[in-house]
């Protein structure tokens, strides 16, 4: 059986959403880095892949899928169904619920915080502290409702770790290198949770190809 | 009626289900209400009640409509199926409710407050549309459905924003995207859809 292959440049949340659910599932892969800044996702043949020009691409056989929350849930049924609580007809809604969750407020929310106290100072982009305010003040109206979830069950799906969890890493991993940390770590279940996610082998493996700066200092621009 | 309302009826009418729409009346803040918050802490609709199980965020809620009513629109005995049901339901989230969103809000809601229309995001989401609509017409011209040969949820969830798509003023957007028009009326066809539309007719909708 060929390993799957993982198009896109590791730095990337979003490719961090699909890699975290592959180690978890303990599956051999390979990643076909590619160039954001040399516009590999635009070209023809990335577009035959992902007619929307995104990354990640997960390809396995014949199988060509995109968006990672949908690479995750098919990497995660296939090797690991406990992760998505398949046959399980209420913890299934749970880890679906806390998807839906993650994806109309998280990443909204924490991508433009990243984008200007992270990025911005690379690409000459300035920082624009309203904006990083008023996701920070989304983020504080958010982080009470994790927090009250927390508190009763260990994981947001119940007491195991799902999809759910995982697929908040990639952003949340960025948000805490800026300065806002403090804010999340204010809510100690949230914290708690966080570290618990960093704690998995899976989560720090592939952390380890995300610098905090996205690379962008040591001149590996993504 | 809320899309998000729309999409969860359409399920429950797919299975056949026994359903009662409790209203929440938005225009009187009602869902900021303690009593909804208890509900729902993100403080939206719908939020679906199934005995003890309380759900909310409609694609989460449509999921386990359809998988406890034995449905087959999600294709979950299938692990390529349901994989590719899963990446149109994400692209339906992400490239089209979400354009959808802001040309409703601004062509529909806006004005019913009494303001004015911002042209401007009218046309800067008019124009992210057609680009999506560009994918999904090559998509649909080499498949029946947005999932392959088979209807699936990914195409159902389409339904409440291609519903005020079809019923505004920006209908001949779909003129340029001749299989997507004729997928659209397939699924606008459903019976389920069918009922669901005279209920987000009614006045109290």
């Amino acid at each position: 059986m060929a390993p799957m292959k993982v198009y896109g440049w590791a730095v990337s949340p979003w490719m961090a959403r699909a890699l975290v659910c592959l180690e978890e599932a303990g599956v051999e892969y390979e990643i076909v880095p590619m160039s954001r800044c040399g516009g590999d996702h635009r070209r023809p043949e990335h577009l035959a892949r992902n007619p929307f020009g995104e990354i990640p691409v997960l390809e396995d056989g014949d199988l060509t899928l995109y968006q990672s929350r949908a690479i995750a849930r098919y990497v995660l049924r296939k090797y690991k169904p406990e992760l998505v609580k398949e046959g399980d007809l209420e913890g299934s809604a749970m880890v679906d619920v806390w998807m839906e969750v993650e994806a109309h407020n998280i990443e909204a929310t924490l991508w433009p915080i990243i984008r200007h106290c992270i990025i911005g100072q690379y690409v000459g982009r300035d920082r624009d502290q309203a904006v990083i305010d008023e996701n920070l003040e989304k983020l504080r109206r958010l982080l009470p409702v994790y927090e009250a979830r927390l508190s009763v069950c260990k994981y947001l799906a119940g007491d195991d770790i799902t999809a759910a969890d995982l697929c908040h890493f990639g952003f949340m991993r960025y948000f805490m290198a800026t300065e806002y940390a403090g804010v999340v770590d204010a809510f100690p279940h949230v914290k708690a949770w966080w570290d618990a996610l960093l704690a998995r082998p899976s989560v720090q493996k592939v952390m380890a190809g995300m610098p905090p700066d996205f690379g962008y200092a040591s001149g590996n621009i993504p | 009626m809320s899309t998000n309302v729309a999409r969860v009826l359409v399920c429950l009418e797919e299975v056949g289900a026994e359903y009662e729409v409790v209203p929440v009346d938005m225009t009187t803040g009602e869902h900021k209400s303690p009593a909804h918050d208890a509900r729902n802490p993100f403080g939206q609709v719908p939020v679906f009640q199934d005995g003890d199980l309380i759900l909310y965020e409609s694609r989460a809620i449509s999921k386990y409509i359809l998988r406890k009513g034995g449905s087959d629109l999600l294709r979950e005995s299938n692990l390529a199926e349901s994989a590719m049901v899963d990446v149109w339901l994400k692209v339906e989230s992400g490239h089209f409710s979400s354009t959808m969103s802001p040309i409703i809000f601004q062509c529909l809601v806006v004005p019913f407050l009494g303001g004015e229309t911002d042209t401007k995001i009218v046309q800067e989401n008019l124009e992210k549309l057609k680009t999506a609509l560009g994918v999904y017409e090559a998509r649909l011209s080499r498949f029946k459905y947005l999932a392959g040969d088979f209807v699936s949820l990914a195409d159902i969830s389409h339904f409440p924003a291609a519903y005020y798509l079809l019923g505004g003023s920006h209908t001949s957007v779909l003129d340029a995207y001749p299989h997507v028009k004729a997928w659209l009326a397939e699924v606008m066809d459903r019976p389920s859809v069918k009922k669901v539309v005279e209920l987000m007719k009614l006045p109290s909708a």
